[in-house]
């Protein structure tokens, strides 16, 4: 088995057609970044998905872990005075 | 100590599958049963190579489609199972398994591929059977998998499956074209339906009672349905179709059974199924060599890639030092 000698993975983004932001579709391997577009290109815009691609190797994301999801994200739940239906605003003030 | 061992596992398995039960995704990062992992690289694995297995039978048809619009057609959809090849492999590759040993277990029979594509495709109404009933049934299998639980699994399914109702569809619309055509046309259409009948009801696996993977499967949600269950819906879509196209379903025990609404149908030979997933069948040789042949013709181009993009890297390198 020559594990070593595969093509690095890559993780691809996409941005569509209606200005969202990129956003993760897959991943493939490809010996280089100018590779990787290429490939990108063929494996996941088939049918009009997007208009820009975005290509990173694997290597160099760095993901928090899933132990850490308590203190990272549970933080936000007590929080609700940040969502705007947090603060009663009587009908006749009108639309805000 | 080994015993204290034993139940902290068990506490973990008990909570994994609380989370499964609560209809959260397992990502690739989160504990996993060693069992859970095995099962799905297994699972997800044997998919991908389906996939890209499945590509020859259809590649015998590409420079012989009757019309450059069906050459087009059949081309997209080609390409689409090599896509398709790829999203699995990389969902398979998040649970700790190299793309390399994953074609390497496919070449030595350690991994299977879908039994349908061991049987031969002789004539061009085949590709209108194959795209009919084996995507067909295909799909039937794929479309509660959008719903698995783990996560990379769920969302190559999504893209598989928004990719693949063209591929049924253009196969009917063969079907249609054949079965309105000239009567030796339809005759050709008629005997790939003989054909490809039975092998597209194995292609669900054996019977419940039978199926050596299902239970532990089903409750991790990597099998949704159960074998029979999707047999029986495919049975049920796919008669009223053939008569639409005015072709004849190869049984003589088809017949609906009007309390329960379903068809009673016959089974298909379960031995052949077993001959032809054990390396039996008629094209299995073929297309496993067909499969190695690639992989080998293609390992100068893969590895002069590589070396001239560590070439370039290191040219770089220096230059920014």
């Amino acid at each position: 088995m020559s594990a070593s000698n595969e093509w690095p993975l890559w993780e691809i983004f996409i941005r569509g057609q209606h200005g969202m932001s990129h956003r993760h579709v897959g991943s493939l391997h490809a010996p280089d970044a100018e590779r990787a577009i290429k490939n990108a290109r063929d494996v996941y815009t088939r049918r009009n998905e997007g208009v820009s691609l975005w290509v990173v190797e694997a290597k160099h994301i760095s993901a928090s872990s899933p132990s850490d999801k308590g203190p990272l994200y549970d933080p936000a739940k007590d929080k609700i005075y940040r969502h705007p239906t947090f603060y009663d605003i009587p009908d006749e003030v009108g639309k805000m | 100590m080994a015993s204290t061992e034993n139940t902290e596992l068990s506490e973990q398995e008990i909570a994994f599958q609380a989370r499964i039960d609560r209809g959260e995704k397992i990502e690739p990062k989160d504990w996993m049963p060693d069992a859970y992992r095995r099962s799905l690289i297994r699972q997800i694995g044997q998919h991908a190579h389906s996939e890209i297995v499945g590509q020859l039978p259809e590649g015998n048809w590409i420079t012989r489609a009757p019309t450059l619009e069906r050459k087009a057609n059949l081309l997209a959809k080609v390409q689409d199972e090599a896509g398709h090849g790829l999203y699995l492999y990389c969902a398979a590759e998040t649970l700790g398994i190299t793309r390399d040993e994953m074609f390497e277990m496919l070449h030595n029979g350690k991994m299977k591929y879908s039994s349908i594509f061991n049987y031969p495709t002789l004539t061009w109404a085949d590709m209108g059977a194959v795209g009919w009933l084996v995507d067909g049934a295909a799909i039937m299998n794929q479309v509660p998998l959008q719903r698995t639980s783990y996560g990379p699994y769920a969302r190559a399914m999504v893209r598989i499956c928004k990719e693949e109702s063209f591929h049924q569809r253009q196969g009917f619309h063969i079907m249609m074209t054949m079965s309105n055509g000239s009567g030796e046309q339809k005759r050709m259409a008629q005997d790939a339906l003989n054909r490809f009948w039975y092998p597209a009801l194995m292609m669900f696996g054996p019977s419940d009672k039978d199926s050596v993977h299902s239970a532990q499967s089903m409750a991790w949600k990597i099998k949704m349905n159960s074998n029979d269950e999707l047999r029986q819906k495919f049975v049920d879509e796919t008669v009223p179709q053939a008569e639409y196209l005015g072709l004849t379903i190869p049984d003589d025990q088809l017949s609906l059974d009007s309390d329960t609404g379903h068809y009673r149908f016959s089974e298909p030979d379960w031995e052949e199924f077993h001959q032809v997933i054990n390396g039996n069948g008629p094209c299995n040789e073929e297309r496993l060599n067909a499969r190695i042949k690639a992989w080998d013709d293609g390992a100068w181009v893969r590895e002069g890639m590589m070396a001239h993009a560590n070439k370039r890297s290191a040219k770089k390198q220096v230059a920014v030092g």
